[in-house]
């Protein structure tokens, strides 16, 4: 899983650019049943956190995400920074996210569309979890980075990057604007 | 029912809309040019931030801990059909936005579906027109109407014990309660019958979603800039289904993203 992205980040140009609707909708097929795979393990919660750190890393743009949460600091972090950044904000998705997953078990997830969007592609889901009425996941798909990775995802039109964005900067003015301080932070939070 | 005490809160009804529209309405706040379309406009921050801090120690000290010990206490069996109760009792006001945003279908399929469970559903308590197999409530109010009129959002409001709001949607919450046709058609003290059980049905749903709403408010970095994001978000997404307008393209903005992996693995 880690050599895949490096390799793919030198393979820029060629036909992993031109996305599919097809593309697009496979990939969230594959997230969502390797993510039923792992509420359904019965693991225990810590372990269920590390799949899906693996899952997040392995399907999803976190390098764009992380950089997106941190908006315009991004330009004035070192590439340094930037890393260290990046691999503590993959960690605080999974942990902040991994937590809720009991919610989830006997929940379904039904692919419904998938549709164009400037770059990249949206696909729309349908989620029902026990007891509560279904609600509207989708996932923005892009292979920009030079692979098919989500870069986004909205639960009832709440984008989790957008959101990151404002917690991350919330963080960081918590710390002073201190990029390096951040990362401390960030790597204790979810 | 007296005609005259009829007539008279109707009248007083619509003093109270029309002042209060257009008090707020031509004070609707446009953002200054180059403002993030995804972001909030939000000039009152000062004071939105204090009575940020107000709900919070309302929620902390009252409408939390009723809210979890009634979520906890009462069995669905009670819970499930007062939250019905006020769905029900909340479609008159739908039906009225319904016919204001000239959307018909769902007018009439709202009435029907109220006509339904307010009579074989015992006021709403049950539901049997879901079991009918009836379209689903169409749920809107009258800030989703000053939408479809192309009334803008306006800036960014947190409203004290309500929560996060905009001039648009505060404008909307006081005229839906002026217009519920139920607070007009019944004596007191049965005409804030519905008030009520919007009210209770809110405390419950507290209680509900007691983690959700605890990790927002307790949990994250900064509550009222977190609550703010996600307000704005999802009225966004609930008035115009999740057209992209407001989301910009990140791969536009970082050219040459670092990739997470290097030579040190």
């Amino acid at each position: 899983m880690l050599g895949a992205s490096a390799a793919a980040g030198l393979s820029l140009a060629g036909p992993a650019h031109s996305m599919t609707e097809a593309r697009a909708k496979a990939l969230v097929n594959q997230v969502v049943t390797e993510i039923n795979r792992v509420i359904a393990s019965g693991k225990s919660l810590n372990a269920m956190i590390r799949d899906f750190e693996r899952i997040f890393s392995r399907y999803a743009d976190v390098p764009i995400i992380a950089q997106s949460a941190l908006g315009q600091d991004a330009r004035r972090a070192t590439p340094a920074q930037l890393r260290a950044f990046t691999q503590a904000f993959q960690g605080y998705i999974a942990r902040k996210y991994g937590r809720r997953f009991r919610d989830f078990i006997g929940g379904q997830v039904e692919v419904t569309g998938v549709r164009p969007v400037r770059s990249y592609h949206e696909v729309r889901s349908r989620v029902t979890l026990r007891g509560s009425a279904p609600f509207d996941v989708r996932f923005h798909v892009s292979s920009r980075s030079g692979r098919d990775l989500f870069f986004d995802m909205l639960i009832e039109g709440v984008s989790l990057r957008l959101s990151e964005r404002t917690e991350i900067g919330a963080m960081l003015d918590q710390n002073g604007g201190d990029i390096n301080g951040l990362i401390a932070t960030v790597s204790r939070a979810g | 029912m007296p005609v005259t005490s009829f007539t008279r809160r109707i009248c007083f009804g619509k003093l109270i809309a029309t002042a209060v529209l257009a008090g707020l309405l031509s004070a609707c706040a446009k953002p200054p040019p180059g403002h993030p379309p995804e972001e909030a406009y939000d000039p009152y921050e000062k004071t939105n931030r204090s009575i940020h801090e107000f709900n919070k120690s309302i929620d902390r000290g009252l409408v939390r801990p009723v809210g979890v010990t009634y979520s906890e206490f009462l069995p669905d069996d009670i819970e499930t059909p007062l939250a019905r109760l006020a769905g029900n009792l909340s479609i008159p006001t739908d039906i009225v936005n319904n016919v204001l945003q000239l959307d018909m279908v769902s007018a009439s399929q709202n009435l029907y579906r109220f006509t339904v469970n307010s009579t074989v559903g015992l006021l709403g308590l049950f539901d049997p027109a879901t079991d009918f197999g009836m379209p689903a409530r169409s749920d809107t109010n009258f800030g989703a109407t000053l939408h479809t009129w192309g009334v803008r959002e306006g800036a960014y409001l947190e409203l004290p014990f309500v929560g996060p709001s905009n001039q648009r949607d505060t404008a909307g919450f006081f005229v839906d309660l002026a217009i519920n046709p139920l607070n007009y058609l019944f004596n007191e003290p049965w005409n804030y019958l519905s008030t009520v059980a919007v009210g209770a049905d809110a405390i419950a749903r507290r209680g509900r979603f007691a983690d959700t709403i605890d990790s927002i408010l307790y949990e994250s970095a900064d509550s009222y800039a977190q609550s703010k994001t996600l307000y704005i978000q999802r009225r966004r997404f609930e008035l115009d289904g999740g057209s992209i307008s407001g989301f910009d393209d990140p791969y536009d903005q970082f050219a040459a993203p670092v990739p997470l992996d290097d030579e040190v693995e």
